[in-house]
């Protein structure tokens, strides 16, 4: 985990749709745009799930992604991860238009997510599941796995993502399991190896989908600690989190979905006071 | 057999691995690395077909045979099914014990092997073009390769039981080709070319015979004449225990078909404990976590396919030159591929060791011993006649069980008992015998922490 | 494998075109084709009507027989590899009913119910116009006696893994296949039995030359299509069939709603037992013979209707099953006899291949 990141330069130089989140008062640095959500669209059956979206995170920071149940929280997620593709609109990241790109090659250009429920290779070990992640393993040809000549090149690449991979699972405390089955986990070791796994992937972007349902207090508070030292090295995280406390307290900014749209943008100060916000969140399901 | 006794099977075997494997409950105590897993893994598979051996003589004896000739011409072709299914297993475990991908055409893919085989290297005043024997094992193992490609290319992002159709579908066809009158015998470009039809096709010499014989090509009789330094050799040590010449051939192709089967769990050993071998696990547990980790799933599902198709068709084509040497499309039925999927069921999808195990156990206790027991029963308290119909047997003079011990009726009340192991493994052991155990995918040890500074922090 | 069926609506109709584009030139080809030999006189006219007659008479029974196997692919989500035996199971005991009904008096009760090859059951007699209680009593036991066999194989085999992957539940049912169809060898051997003694059929005169309607062709699809039309109105306006297609679109919704679903699932199996059994037995009854593969070797014929009509979908099922019937006899046309099956099986292939969702596409109503 010695890599720290940099800021290459903006390709796309967006800088218009900033204006309205600089009054908050809130620390608010103008980055470069990472991700961009432009008009997203998508029904399913007849019902419109996502009807228009339109956000864009800013490289370095934990933006938050919340709005009632129902609001297209999941859909937006799926939509940017490739999961689903948009009937209209593009995803755009780090300048390349990604729109309708399959999962794996979203991942491999540096986007990554995790799950909601924590989605471990159960009959795999915990040190299997953070192993599969690295990109580019050149075990990974059919050919190179089997011939005797490739083999030595193999093993010796596997013996320097096993070096990372413990430091990785030292970082989530988790080393102590390595060899456990990953099905054997508590939750919350699930989530983290889930982050691990995803760190593995040498990703500039991490989208977390609700990365503290299930986490008890104490790890909880030591999920968000690594989040921000995770920061601080320069990747940027998208979550979507029912928790406010959480969303108020470690995301800037915070967009808030509502009815398939975006409701408001902004700071915790600036949604906290928003009365859209409030009645979207009344009117609907409370969540928190 | 009730599940009863095939339940204190499994557990004995279990019992008997976990043993061997220094393994208490589901839990690895000890990651002895690869190199000793496997090695531990066929000191077990050497054990347990030298107990199968004990067991099969003393059924042999039994049975009233007489000469070590009888004896071990029975247990050669024991050995060979058992050598075959292991390999089909093996490369089924790959598709779907690996990758997940439910291939119902293992029947279907080796028959194109076996055929293309055919067509390359029969005789040009035959049916075939008249090339070498390696270039048509090379193009039958090529044309099987290639045709499941070419099937998994889109039928892979099917749901698993649609591909499942799809490939019996396609198994059948190709058998209904293969049988079928225009195809039993065609010219293209002046060339004679054939399948034979429902007839039975005569396959080129195999290599064992090219290793014996000086012309291999002229018959069993003639060619017995011509031997080559070797095949005298052989021979005269064939002589010396009273095995024929025929005899000494399938013995020594017993043991060539054990060396490719070693040959095939070596390479999916190490596809297995591979980056690659990995992969499939991962997609096999959950493909939208590998997708979304940045792996493109299809290229590993399509390869993993294709590969298995391949070794499947190179199987069927050893296994149909053996002895006389002659294959017919009867052999490429569905029951076979259902067989397979017992088999590999059985020993537990997703172990290699698993496949081979369940293809030894499946072939020695599902597919030979009924016939055994079939024969002890005939010979040490002879039944007569077998009465034709269920009918004569309740009300003829025949005994009852004589009906149940007819040849057919053995064949039939052997798939009663196959459906039944079936759905008993599916309801308590689904895992299979070596199901459920790790089998850590990497060529070096991962728990070894040694290249880290800074342990147990 | 989700991500690619959830987009499959938007990306189809573009996927398809290319693919609609050498079907539709295919079909006009072969229609044109059909046309040529037609007004040549290479293919008469009498001819071309008796491929399409037995096509649809064909197509009745594998959409009968589809219906059962589409309702528990919808409502227990697994496809039953066991679904072709169950129509042998229901073929040989209707059968069987049906020469106690006939031969009683001129053979021993013991010698019909067991098929003792002493007793010619092709002699009995046996017809529709001849002895119509036996092929009523026939038809009645093979349904009641599948359903029985369906329901009694779900206690014991499929209940037991409710829940489970789709996939498991096809092994096992790939088991039960195995051990049912040879349990049936074991009792009545392997051999082909002749059932019927013929009877005359109507001819009817088309162009230069006419085709024969058999008697059991007709009650074949007059059976058929009045079970379908039972099948439709169970479904349509009886509560219990409301809760079957509730729970084909969806299962957890039944579940939340509090529709009982185990009765669903008993209900399901009962009603797809008696059909495919009802099917089993006519299509005995048309053939005037059997043999204990005969169900198993109609399966994948039947997958293919099912598939076609969209799986899942029963009314899908029975236009599948016409639709297969047809066109495995018109390829006559076409293809050596022999070849005909192969034909089929290349459509289900391709099907499965280009829409999966079937014809009728994406519905997914019982």
């Amino acid at each position: 985990m010695s890599d720290s990141r940099q800021v290459g330069a903006d390709p796309d130089g967006q800088a218009d749709a900033e204006s309205n989140t600089d009054e908050t008062g809130n620390r608010r640095t103008a980055g470069e745009t990472i991700l961009a959500a432009e008009g997203l669209r998508k029904s399913f059956g007849g019902i419109t799930a996502v009807d228009g979206v339109e956000f864009e995170v800013e490289r370095g920071t934990i933006t938050g992604l919340i709005g009632p149940n129902g609001a297209g929280k999941s859909t937006t997620f799926n939509l940017l991860t490739g999961v689903h593709t948009p009937d209209s609109g593009r995803v755009r990241f780090d300048g390349t238009d990604i729109t309708g790109w399959q999962p794996d090659r979203i991942a491999r250009q540096g986007l990554v997510r995790s799950f909601q429920i924590a989605r471990e290779l159960e009959d795999m070990t915990v040190m299997e599941n953070v192993m599969l992640a690295p990109p580019d393993q050149f075990g990974e040809g059919f050919w190179a796995s089997v011939l005797p000549g490739f083999r030595g090149r193999v093993a010796r690449q596997e013996a320097e993502l096993r070096e990372r991979a413990w430091e990785t699972l030292a970082f989530f405390e988790l080393d102590d399991l390595a060899n456990e089955r990953a099905g054997s986990l508590s939750g919350g070791q699930r989530k983290l190896l889930e982050m691990a796994r995803v760190l593995m992937t040498d990703p500039e972007m991490i989208l977390l989908d609700e990365p503290m349902a299930g986490v008890n207090p104490t790890l909880e508070e030591k999920l968000l600690d690594r989040l921000h030292e995770l920061q601080e090295r320069g990747y940027t995280f998208l979550l979507v989190e029912h928790d406010m406390d959480v969303v108020m307290n470690h995301c800037d900014p915070i967009v808030v979905l509502h009815q398939g749209q975006v409701l408001a943008e902004g700071g915790p100060q600036l949604v906290r006071n928003d009365e859209r916000v409030l009645e979207a969140y009344l009117g609907g399901t409370v969540e928190s | 057999m009730t599940p009863a006794p095939l339940g204190q099977l499994l557990g004995a075997l279990r019992a008997r691995l976990d043993a061997v494997r220094g393994v208490v409950g589901n839990r690895q105590v000890t990651d002895g690395g690869t190199v000793q897993r496997t090695t531990s893994d066929l000191r077990f598979v050497a054990g347990l077909a030298l107990g199968l051996y004990v067991l099969f003589l003393v059924l042999s004896l039994l049975g009233g045979f007489q000469s070590a000739e009888a004896v071990t011409s029975r247990l050669q072709s024991v050995t060979l099914l058992a050598l075959v299914y292991v390999m089909l297993t093996l490369a089924l475990n790959l598709q779907w014990g690996y990758a997940g991908l439910l291939n119902l055409g293992v029947a279907g893919f080796a028959a194109v092997g076996v055929y293309t085989m055919a067509l390359l290297s029969l005789p040009a005043d035959g049916l075939g073009l008249g090339l070498p024997l390696p270039v048509g094992i090379l193009g039958g193992f090529l044309a099987a390769t290639l045709l499941g490609a070419l099937a998994a290319l889109p039928a892979i992002r099917l749901r698993a039981d649609y591909l499942a159709i799809v490939t019996l579908a396609f198994s059948e066809i190709i058998r209904l080709l293969i049988r079928s009158q225009p195809a039993s015998e065609f010219t293209i470009a002046g060339q004679r070319l054939g399948t034979g039809g429902t007839d039975s096709l005569d396959l080129p010499p195999n290599p064992v015979k090219s290793l014996l014989y000086e012309n291999p090509d002229q018959g069993a009789f003639v060619a017995v004449e011509n031997p080559t330094v070797i095949g005298d050799r052989l021979f005269t040590a064939g002589e010396a225990v009273g095995f024929g010449p025929s005899l000494v051939e399938r013995v020594v192709y017993a043991v060539l078909m054990l060396a490719v089967a070693l040959l095939f769990y070596w390479l999916l050993v190490r596809v297995g404990n591979s980056p690659f071998g990995r992969v499939l696990k991962a997609i096999r547990e959950d493909e939208l976590v590998a997708s979304s980790l940045g792996k493109d799933t299809r290229r590993f599902k399509i390869i993993a396919f294709a590969v298995g198709c391949g070794l499947m068709a190179l199987t069927g084509m050893l296994w149909q030159m053996e002895g006389g040497g002659s294959t017919a499309p009867t052999t490429f039925e569905p029951e076979l591929t259902f067989f397979v999927f017992v088999a590999l069921i059985l020993g537990g999808s997703g172990s290699n060791t698993g496949s081979v195990v369940g293809g030894i156990v499946f072939v020695a206790v599902l597919l030979e011993a009924p016939s055994f027991i079939q024969r002890i029963v005939d010979t040490q308290f002879g039944v007569p006649s077998a009465p034709e119909t269920l009918f004569d047997a309740f009300t003829g003079v025949d005994p009852f069980l004589g009906y149940f011990l007819s040849d057919t009726n053995i064949s039939a009340l052997r798939f009663i008992v196959l459906g039944a192991v079936l759905v008993y493994l599916m309801h308590n052991r689904p895992e299979g015998i070596f199901g459920g155990r790790t089998e850590i995918a990497s060529p070096i040890d991962l728990s070894d922490r040694s290249g880290t500074e800074g342990d147990e922090s | 494998m989700s991500t690619r069926e959830e987009s499959g609506g938007v990306l189809s109709s573009v996927e398809l075109n290319p693919l609609a584009v050498v079907l539709g030139s295919l079909a006009v080809l072969l229609f044109a084709d059909l046309g040529r030999r037609l007004v040549t006189g290479k293919l008469p006219v009498s001819t071309l009507a008796t491929f399409l007659w037995e096509g649809v008479v064909f197509g009745m029974a594998i959409g009968l027989a589809g219906i059962g196997l589409a309702m528990t692919y919808s409502i227990l989500q697994f496809a039953n590899f066991a679904h072709g035996d169950y129509i042998t199971a229901g073929a040989f005991t209707g059968w069987l009913a049906a020469f106690v009904v006939a031969g009683l008096g001129s053979f021993g009760l013991s010698g019909l119910v067991l098929v003792s090859d002493t007793v010619p059951t092709g002699e009995l007699g046996i017809n529709v116009f001849a002895t119509p209680l036996a092929v009523l009593v026939g038809l009645a036991v093979a349904s009641a006696s599948s359903a029985g066999l369906a329901l009694a194989l779900d206690r014991v085999v499929f209940k037991p893994m409710r829940g489970a992957r789709g996939i498991s539940l096809l092994i096992a049912s790939v088991g039960v296949a195995l051990a049912l169809r040879h349990a049936l060898i074991v009792l009545f051997t392997g051999s082909t039995r002749s059932l019927t003694t013929d009877v005359p059929g109507q001819t009817v005169a088309i162009g230069d030359g006419s085709v024969t309607v058999g008697a059991h062709e007709v009650t074949l699809v007059v059976v058929a299509g009045a079970l379908m039309l039972s099948t439709h109105l169970l479904l349509r306006y009886t509560k219990l069939g409301t809760a079957m297609r509730a729970m084909a679109d969806n299962e957890d919704l039944a579940l939340v709603t509090g529709i009982p679903t185990e009765r669903v699932v008993r209900t399901t199996w009962l009603v797809g037992g008696a059909l495919t059994g009802a099917a089993g037995f006519l299509i005995a009854l048309e053939s005037g013979s059997m043999d204990p593969t005969f169900g198993w070797d109609l399966l994948l014929l039947v997958f293919s209707a099912v598939i076609l009509g969209g799986i899942g979908s029963v009314y899908g099922a029975i236009v599948g099953g016409i639709i297969i019937g047809i066109t495995r006899n018109l390829s006559l046309v076409w293809l050596p006899s022999e070849l005909v099956l192969v034909g089929a099986f290349g459509v289900l292939i391709f099907m499965l291949l280009v829409r999966p969702q079937g014809l009728v596409g994406g519905v997914k109503t019982v």
